[in-house]
């Protein structure tokens, strides 16, 4: 049995349909990447999971319980954390405070303070900034900061929505380097949700690609990257002389 | 007299009286922080609570301190069932029907206290220790009920100011109010968060209503005080607790100050002069944050 199972899952905005019944596992331990473009339903998938959005049909089991009908907070104490698109941190809040409230569940102080120094190794960049309003970091520190928050809860889920958004490419580097380590250090699973699909790719075990609300392909990562389709929609591998017709006709066969 | 006693003698009482408008702005301002809602009943909390401390200690014989500290504690159970039953089913609905909501809260808290036997429309003296008494300071002579005034306040203040930046239930109610999805997401249950907030706001207007209660009386239209608070709110940025207070102190020395040298009259409008003249100066209040927002 996965950790995360999502069955059929159907989700709206308004009278959009979002999700139009998405199947998918995450085992314990693993990285899933989410590839997707523009309004595919990548952040919708993930804000369904994680209780910010009910989904209209469908079930998702974490760790063997439904939580489909559960509120942000009660999925966050079973175990997920997620890592919002954009950030999200508490900008009028300091660093610690932000990390802190990461940590809102717990009671163990000890471990919290181990977390704290765990983390700080991870982003020494965050120790030296630790009294500073989150408002007034960098688009990449709030990033650390946003992952910083999501691993004070020491999950065994972490939702990541886009951490390459808007970061310059030595940082996207930077952090998908740490997320490689966490996953190594701490063997936390993470569903990731990237256009970034090199990215992704490298780091995931396995991959899914989200079209239109509907999953169209999944595979191992080695098959996700050497898929032509992936390569030449997602990764911008492509041979000569492949144009418009084809590949209109190539993105029907996937329905 | 000095003249200059005489304006001292003003500022301070001036002072005490904005400690009260203080305290209804800072109820204003923690609940539309935490929640988005502005809660134009804020004055009736007030007004409710002192009549809690009322029948407490002049109706049931409670000694006046602990009698006060129940009356507290009420109101705060007060807020936090007001916004169980009537706010929390809104949740999700345009901001209009909210405030709407709270307008009808205070119009109907009104009516149902002017209703109760032993409370009603009559005006009533809510015993007090210091009643009568004064301190002189070198020439200046204040009164013992003004110096409280101020005294609970600043000690409110402060332990307000702790609870919220030390206290780990406190900076969750910080991040609620600066970002509800990423502290549902940190494992915040939002819904009790607002449930306390609520009950922290009655409490501080409670408190309100029972420092006033010596200089105004405890009456059902006390809540009307409200007016004078709600501009001190917006002069100090609404949204900003440390504006909340400044922008009631202001208020409160200003009226004072204007009752003293200005024409008969202008003292019941010198709050809202003061605040056209800050809001055409600062758009966003003394500590107000203005917000940019993309298009």
């Amino acid at each position: 049995m996965a950790l995360l199972e999502l069955r059929n899952v159907e989700a709206y905005y308004g009278p959009i349909a979002a999700l139009k019944g998405v199947t998918l596992d995450v085992n314990e331990g693993a990285i899933v990447a989410v590839l997707g473009a523009n309004g595919a339903g990548k952040t919708t998938l993930l804000k369904a999971i994680s209780g910010a959005l009910d989904p209209e049909a469908g079930t998702i089991r974490f760790a063997g319980a439904e939580i489909q009908k559960r509120a942000a907070w009660d999925v966050a104490a079973a175990g997920i954390a997620h890592v919002p698109e954009g950030r999200e941190v508490f900008r009028h809040l300091s660093v610690a405070d932000n990390l802190k409230m990461g940590g809102f569940l717990r009671r163990d102080a000890g471990g919290l303070a181990a977390d704290l120094e765990r983390i700080f190794g991870y982003f020494p960049a965050l120790r030296a900034r630790v009294r500073e309003m989150a408002g007034n970091l960098s688009g990449g520190e709030q990033q650390m900061v946003a992952i910083g928050r999501a691993l004070m809860a020491r999950p065994r889920l972490i939702l990541l929505d886009e951490p390459s958004l808007g970061l310059s490419p030595l940082l996207v580097q930077e952090i998908y380097r740490i997320i490689g380590r966490v996953k190594a250090d701490s063997g936390v699973a993470m569903l990731l949700v990237e256009q970034n699909a090199k990215m992704a790719l490298d780091v995931a075990d396995s991959g899914y690609v989200l079209e239109g609300g509907r999953i169209v392909l999944a595979g191992s990562a080695e098959r996700l990257r050497s898929n032509e389709d992936v390569k030449e929609f997602y990764l911008g591998i492509r041979d000569a002389g492949v144009r418009g017709v084809r590949r209109w006709k190539r993105r029907k066969q996937w329905r | 007299m000095d003249p200059l006693i005489v304006f001292l003698q003003a500022v301070v009482s001036g002072i005490s009286i904005g400690c009260i408008y203080a305290l209804v702005a800072l109820g204003f301002v923690l609940i539309y922080k935490a929640t988005e809602v502005v809660n134009f009943a804020q004055g009736e909390l007030m007004m409710v609570g002192a009549f809690f401390a009322y029948t407490l200690v002049d109706l049931g014989g409670v000694p006046f301190v602990p009698g006060v500290l129940l009356a507290l504690l009420a109101t705060a159970a007060f807020g936090v069932i007001l916004n169980h039953l009537l706010l929390r089913p809104l949740i999700g609905s345009p901001a209009f029907t909210i405030v709407l909501a709270t307008v009808a809260v205070s119009t109907l808290l009104r009516a149902v206290v002017a209703m109760i036997p032993g409370w009603g429309v009559e005006t009533h003296r809510l015993s007090n220790p210091l009643a009568g008494q004064v301190v002189p300071i070198g020439k200046l002579v204040v009164s013992a009920e003004h110096l409280m005034v101020i005294a609970v306040t600043v000690v409110l203040v402060g332990a307000l100011y702790l609870f919220f930046s030390l206290a780990r239930v406190g900076v969750a109610l910080q991040a609620t109010s600066q970002n509800q999805l990423a502290a549902g997401y940190s494992g915040i249950d939002i819904r009790r968060m607002f449930g306390l907030i609520w009950g922290i706001s009655a409490a501080v207007a409670a408190l309100a209503g029972v420092l006033l209660a010596p200089a105004a009386f405890v009456h059902v239209n006390m809540g009307y005080i409200g007016l004078k608070a709600f501009p001190a709110a917006v002069l100090g940025g609404f949204g900003s607790l440390p504006g909340a207070v400044v922008g009631g102190l202001i208020i409160g020395v200003v009226e004072e100050l204007a009752g003293l040298y200005a024409p008969e009259g202008v003292k019941n409008v010198a709050a809202y002069v003061v605040l056209l003249a800050v809001l055409m100066v600062r758009p966003q209040g003394l500590f107000g944050i203005s917000k940019r927002v993309r298009v």
